[in-house]
């Protein structure tokens, strides 16, 4: 006993190097329980505060091109909102409400990046709209371009989520022009390519297409751009295609984005949960 | 003794700061990014007790995490050279009765310096981004971005004792 504890003595710094690193591993690996704690992320107060300081005093050198972002978003909107009102299959109420397509069931939040990152393997965004501001873990990210992310922890008034450059994160997405739909995920190389995956050979593909969201999640509606074709190819002994998708949201430069509330998400989910239990009992 | 500990704490805040404020945007050929605040670790006294060492080390690299949401990388790479640092310095140095005990640029004369950065940086970053992404596939990138890193890790170092750390 006594030999045991003259040998931890004399070895203290080495037992204090493991048991430092156990702990720094263990916090490596259980990484997604600790997303959700308060304090360990850029969204608690002191960390999204400074940010968000540094931020606004940094916001103000960018305002000629985040004018001209908003005006070519105006313009867009203004087009879209002609175009709806022409087909008069519905009549917005307000712009601000934020409609897609005909589903009422989307409302918008804008807010501003205070913190964002490209050249991580793993790429996260703090936004300076929190739990006040009526934004919730799983609602997505949009920006003027394109879609940007997923909220994953809220605190007080900011939130941090998951950027698409993240492989921790995929999402649905379709090609616009026939319908097929595969998962899209980033490879961790480079900020501007992602890759589409799932989409069989049988399927007509052009460099240049259009990739949108599918809308089989409740996190984006349908037909939000995400990016084009870049280039394909048809590896051999494979069922699908190599995708590279050049995204459309220039993340870089990305300042004002968009938080998506699906607003009959719980009700949604509840309608999938129970189909599964119905199936388990039968 | 108090003002040794005052000057630890603020060389600590401000690289931490510095490093996420500043560093971490910026964006050297879209994905080298230098990490510079294991300055700290360098800089204690040769003569501090190890736990001493480790123990800050590892609070030094959860505040970078938390600012980057890489909970745990950080620590685990400036852990690991904290502890490796009594080897290094032993290692390096050639005659021990010469050695100051502030392993400082100037005490110890520039070769010294940069050999001792350039070694505590390639280590760092070794395990930070292969912690990073996690896997050894395209391990000759990831050597590239180490390597892309490294250099522009040890030439910040280097350059900050110059400027800033020149008593």
């Amino acid at each position: 006993m006594r030999s045991l504890l003259r040998f931890l003595i004399r070895n203290y710094a080495f037992l204090l190097f493991l048991f430092l690193e156990v702990v720094s591993l263990v916090l490596v690996f259980n990484y997604n329980s600790f997303q959700k704690s308060k304090f360990l992320n850029s969204s608690n107060y002191v960390s999204a505060g400074l940010y968000g300081t540094v931020n606004s005093v940094f916001q103000y050198f960018d305002l000629a091109k985040v004018n001209r972002q908003l005006a070519e978003e105006n313009a867009a909107l203004r087009t879209q909102l002609q175009m709806s009102i022409s087909n008069s299959e519905f009549v917005p109420d307000t712009l601000g409400h934020g409609i897609v397509g005909s589903d009422t069931t989307f409302r918008f939040t804008p807010a501003r990046v205070i913190n964002n990152s490209v050249n991580k393997q793993q790429n996260y965004i703090t936004l300076n709209k929190g739990r006040k501001d009526g934004i919730k873990p799983d609602q997505g990210i949009l920006s003027p371009q394109g879609i940007v992310g997923v909220i994953t922890s809220v605190s007080e008034s900011y939130s941090t989520g998951l950027s698409l450059l993240n492989p921790r994160w995929n999402v649905s997405a379709k090609l616009k022009k026939s319908g097929f739909y595969g998962s899209l995920a980033w490879n961790g190389e480079d900020y501007q390519l992602a890759e589409l995956l799932e989409i069989p050979f049988h399927v007509k593909l052009a460099v240049g297409d259009t990739i949108v969201t599918s809308g089989h999640s409740s996190i984006f509606p349908e037909g939000l751009l995400i990016g084009v074709v870049d280039e394909y190819e048809q590896p051999e002994g494979e069922n699908y295609y190599d995708i590279k998708v050049r995204l459309a949201t220039d993340f870089k430069s990305i300042r004002y984005v968009e938080v998506i509330d699906n607003v009959k998400k719980e009700e949604l989910e509840k309608l999938e949960k129970n189909r599964i239990d119905g199936e388990s009992t039968n | 003794m108090g003002r040794v500990l005052i000057k630890y704490a603020i060389l600590f805040l401000v690289l931490v700061l510095v490093q996420v404020l500043f560093l971490n945007q910026v964006q050297f050929s879209g994905f080298a990014n230098p990490y510079i605040y294991i300055l700290f670790v360098m800089l204690l006294p040769v003569s501090s007790p190890k736990s001493v060492v480790l123990i800050s080390a590892f609070l030094l690299g959860l505040s970078v995490d938390i600012f980057s949401n890489t909970l745990g990388m950080h620590a685990v790479a400036t852990v690991f050279i904290a502890y490796l640092r009594p080897l290094i310095i032993r290692g390096i140095t050639n005659r021990e009765e010469d050695m100051s005990d502030y392993p400082g640029l100037k005490q110890n004369g520039i070769g010294w310096f940069f050999y001792y950065t350039t070694l505590m940086v390639v280590l760092h970053h070794l395990v930070l981004f292969f912690i990073e992404v996690y896997t050894f596939t395209n391990f000759l990138e990831t050597l590239y971005r180490i390597l892309l890193s490294s250099v522009f890790s040890i030439f910040v170092i280097v350059l900050s004792q110059f400027i800033v750390f020149r008593d």
